[in-house]
């Protein structure tokens, strides 16, 4: 059975997979992150999306055996040591962008990685483009949109705390 | 010193408890849980729409690696399991009960739709389980297929059911034929409709999943599953299919990743794993991969429907036929009989003042997935069917399409409001709800903006719809009357903890509507308690009395009111310590903001001092009153509530690509009182994202053999964040009138109210091509179609879209 070794949220591991297992089986079912879902079997829910050497990937669309020697950061390694929330983990609550939550952990991923790829911001517009590869049931992306843009001034360094929402 | 304590009761946007575990990653979803020693099942499915089983041969998959079990149909048979029931029982005309043919948890004899289950394999792994499925011999001799209502009715067509001649499930009417003929008689216009409300795939971002154990000291079974009900579920499981008594079964719903109604209904897998670990001793999981959940969840809508309404010189509705062919699928599922029936035709008069109103419907078995409801379950279809007749109307009479509603609306000094089709409407102003959204969307400045797109190239429309439905489900003994095979009361039980702070054990579930927030708010509002001394226990028969769970916008309507209920009693109680312990009458306490007061004194008692009483007494009426503050309460709703509104959209089209664009959605809805705006407005605009789905995009194909061609994300259009505008949405409230709250439900107006107004919208901005209707969903080569082929209103054949 083959063996990767990984870092996963900062921490390193060795498991043994199947050459056919996926990394969102590694991470689920070997490492019992199970903060990443799974939502579909066509790689188009993003569900699953972690950070993968700082970029976002679809965790059901990398073989583990890829993943030799990777840096995966998944949504259970967003929060500060003190329990202090990403800016991204931040704005979804105060904007009342989930639901269900089903969605959320590859949504936040996808975002943060949104925001990192656009220092200088991100319009309605191109926010709604970047989320093509994370599919919503519940929310109607209309405040995922909006806490997007807020969470992107301040991780822009544009504000220094998030700006509320409006009552 | 000056502490201000952030109001936190009803009508506060709180924001919600449940966020921080699922934006850390620690949902606690079904497929996230775990039980030592636990296998895995997969479900070996029907690649066939309508078969005969002549063979199953499982010896070379029962010999594959790690397989522990693999169960048959003869199998389940043998060991007495029961067929999935059926919750509600249409009679038809003539006082004829509804077919309702055996629906085997594994088929038995034949199958009758592509993903229906014909095995389960039980493994080590996963992996294992579904190779081993793969290894599953099969001889099926292939049957004729119906996949479309009319397929299935036409003469000849191969029965799925020997019990329903003619693939016929029940045919039944509503309302008076006598004067709705006489209403058409006098008629000085009648206006026909035809229209088909398009299947969908509920889709809920979880897929379903359900994970058994069974513990063979105590003899007790535990299913985890993805429910909205899950007493529900203990209810039809044990006592219909398992046969295992409620007191040895306990259903846990633990975080759900959304239903929108795709997760009521029991399924068979709940049963296999609950079963299959009882025979194995081992705890046992399934979860669905997508296309898994496509071809086995529940389908929503497909309705087939002729309609005429009759009209007055002057535009007022004398009469309106409708005429519904609804599919059910291949099965019954659980709440499906009511679905077309007493959940859309009673809907029928709308907000309308139409006198006389019949209804047909004849509902037909096809060998597809089965449909049950989804997200507005009836309503909807409904809905959009009256909202595209008025439109038609409106054109056909020369009239305003806000002229026509306006002269027809109920008024609000109507109310009560008895309609020809069984309900009575106890509020609602739609008057009210039509002027904020024309004014918020900029109505009569709209021609300008026409104008201004078509400078660009672009067809620009605008479309209305004003709407009511029905939820708060049910009034008991009328849906009892109606078919329903069970109550649909709901429980509370509040337990008030020594020091003070509060677990409310609610039946309802939540999985997305954030009950944990908004339920807590009303125990802040009611008892005084700090919100965060508040605690929402759901989903878990082992820890709740009773409850119905969650669904037709009923949890706090009616979970809300029980919760009311057992308050009420917490502070009778309170009163009666408080009046002890401060040597007082009980008829002299007062309660309010936290505080037991005697009245017209300076004397209190604070809320917790009253509970440490309760639990820990020095000093105590022991003679009159038992020590404890904990209460239950049930609770009927006396009828349904009755939420509307009125929802706008505007739509540009594209005439080089057939691209509908929806560039503006206003709504503004009356769902009585608002106890979270925050939360209400997200369920809002979620609704409405899956009615611009259901009317643009989303599609459920079938072949002509029963394969189900969208079965994929890839395949079937989900709204996507680029899909969709911004949202204006307010709300307008007018109370209900028969509990306590006021409140009228959030739920599923988003997904009635909208698919009607978008498709306005599309025909009005093609009203130069011609264009009388489009058939939903609008999708770009539709029409595309209609633009360069001047194909108005042709429905495209599927090869097209």
């Amino acid at each position: 059975m083959p063996q990767v070794t990984l870092t996963v949220n900062g921490k390193s591991h060795t498991v043994d997979v199947e050459g056919r297992t996926l990394l969102v089986e590694l991470l689920r079912e070997k490492l019992r992150l199970t903060g990443t879902h799974v939502g579909c079997d066509t790689s188009q829910c993003g569900a699953c999306v972690v950070h993968m050497g700082g970029d976002s990937v679809k965790a059901c669309t990398i073989l583990a055996v890829q993943c030799e020697g990777a840096e995966i950061a998944t949504i259970e390694g967003l929060a500060a040591a003190d329990g202090t929330l990403h800016p991204m983990q931040e704005a979804f609550r105060e904007y009342h962008a989930l639901q269900c939550g089903f969605c959320t952990p590859g949504m936040v991923m996808s975002a943060i990685d949104l925001v990192k790829k656009h220092p200088s911001g991100l319009s309605e517009q191109e926010i709604r483009d970047g989320l093509e590869g994370n599919i919503c049931r519940c929310t109607g992306y209309h405040n995922i949109v909006k806490a997007i843009a807020a969470a992107a001034e301040v991780m822009n360094g544009k504000r220094s705390e998030l700006a509320r929402a409006a009552e | 010193m000056n502490v201000t304590i952030p109001f936190e009761g009803i009508g506060a946007s709180v924001r919600r408890k449940e966020d921080l575990r699922f934006l850390t990653g620690r949902g606690q979803y079904t497929d996230d849980l775990n039980r030592p020693g636990q296998l895995h099942a997969w479900v070996l499915r029907s690649p066939h729409a309508h078969a005969r089983i002549e063979r199953i041969d499982t010896a070379a998959a029962a010999a594959m690696p790690g397989v522990q079990a693999i169960y048959t149909g003869q199998d389940l048979a043998a060991a007495g399991l029961g067929g999935v029931p059926c919750g509600w029982q249409v009679t038809g005309k003539g006082g004829k009960v509804m077919a309702e043919p055996a629906h085997p948890v594994l088929a038995l004899g034949k199958v009758r739709h592509v993903g229906d289950p014909v095995a389960l394999v039980v493994a080590e792994t996963r992996s294992q389980a579904r190779d081993a499925a793969e290894a599953i011999l099969v001889d099926y001799a292939p049957l004729a297929a119906a996949t479309t209502i009319e397929a299935a009715i036409a003469p000849g067509a191969a029965a799925l059911h020997d019990e329903a001649p003619g693939n016929i499930c029940f045919d039944w009417e509503i309302g008076d034929a006598a004067a709705t003929d006489a209403a058409f008689a006098r008629a000085h216009k009648v206006v026909r409709f035809d229209t088909t409300n398009n299947r969908l795939v509920p889709n809920a971002m979880e897929p379903r999943a359900a994970l058994g154990e069974y513990d063979p000291n105590s003899g007790e079974h535990t299913l985890w599953t993805t429910s909205q009900n899950p007493h529900v579920i203990r209810l039809l499981m044990g006592a219909f299919v398992l046969k295992v008594p409620e007191h040895k079964l306990r259903v846990v719903a633990p975080d759900v990743g959304g239903g929108f109604g795709s997760k009521i209904y029991h399924y068979a897998e709940e049963a296999l794993v609950t079963w299959s670990a009882a025979q194995l001793k081992r705890p046992v999981k399934w979860t669905a991969e997508r296309t898994e959940s496509f071809i086995s969840d529940a389908h929503g809508r497909d309705h087939v429907t002729h309609a005429e309404l009759a009209l007055d010189e002057e535009g007022r509705f004398l009469g309106l036929r409708v005429s519904t062919l609804a599919n059910m699928g291949a099965y019954l599922s659980t709440f499906a009989p009511a679905v077309p029936t007493y959940l859309s035709a009673t809907l029928l008069a709308g907000v309308y003042t139409t006198p006389a109103i019949h209804g047909q419907v004849k509902a037909v078995f096809t060998s597809t997935v089965p449909v049950d409801a989804y997200r507005g379950a009836g309503r909807p279809e409904t809905t959009y069917l009256l909202e595209r007749l008025v439109d038609v109307a409106a054109r056909e009479m020369g009239m305003d399409r806000t002229e026509i509603r306006r002269k027809n609306f109920i008024r609000p000094d109507q109310f009560p409001y008895q309609t020809p089709v069984a309900l009575q409407y106890d509020s609602g102003d739609y008057e009210a709800t039509l002027r904020v959204a024309l004014e918020a969307a900029d109505f009569a400045g709209f021609e300008a903006r026409r104008t201004e797109a078509r400078a660009r190239g672009k067809l620009r429309g605008i479309g209305i719809s004003t709407y009511l439905e029905a939820c708060g489900i049910a009034p008991s003994k009328l849906v009892g009357q109606l078919g329903a095979r069970a109550g649909l009361y709901e429980v509370a039980n509040i337990r008030v903890h020594p020091t003070g702070s509060v677990s409310v054990f609610t039946g309802t579930h939540s999985h997305g509507q954030g009950h944990e927030t908004t339920f807590a708010q009303l125990v802040t509002e009611k008892l005084g308690v700090p919100f965060d001394q508040v605690e929402i226990v759901h989903g878990d028969t082992g820890k709740i009395p009773f409850g119905m769970g969650t669904y037709g916008s009923r949890s706090l309507a009616v979970g809300g009111t029980a919760m009311v209920k057992a308050m009420d009693k917490i502070i009778a109680k309170g009163k009666k310590i408080a009046a002890h312990l401060m040597e007082a009458a009980v008829e002299d306490i007062e309660f309010s903001d936290g505080q037991f007061r005697v009245a017209g004194t300076d004397r209190s008692k604070a809320f917790a001092e009253i509970s440490m009483a309760a639990y820990v007494p020095h000093d105590y009426p022991i003679e009159e009153l038992e020590p404890g503050l904990e209460e239950t309460a049930f609770y009927d709703p006396k009828n349904f509530t009755f939420p509307g509104g009125c929802h706008i959209c505007e739509v540009e089209i594209d005439p080089d690509t057939g691209e509908v664009a929806v560039v503006n959605f206003t709504a503004c809805d009356d769902v009585g009182r608002v106890i979270n705006p925050m939360i209400v407005e997200g369920q809002i605009q979620g609704g409405l994202a899956q009615g611009i789905g259901q009317a643009l995009i989303e599609h459920t194909v079938y072949d002509g053999d029963g394969q189900l061609l969208s079965a994929s994300f890839n395949d079937y259009a989900m709204p996507r964040a680029k899909d969709l505008p911004s949202f204006q949405v307010s709300t307008s409230t007018t109370l209900c009138t028969h509990n306590p709250l006021g409140v009228k439900g959030c739920g599923e107006v988003g997904a009635i109210g909208s698919p009607p107004a978008v498709i306005n919208a599309v025909v009005d901005a093609l009203r130069d091509h011609g264009v009388t209707h489009v058939e939903m969903p609008a999708t770009p080569a539709k029409i595309w179609s209609i633009i360069h082929q001047g194909r108005g209103g042709a429905d495209l054949p599927a090869a097209a879209e």
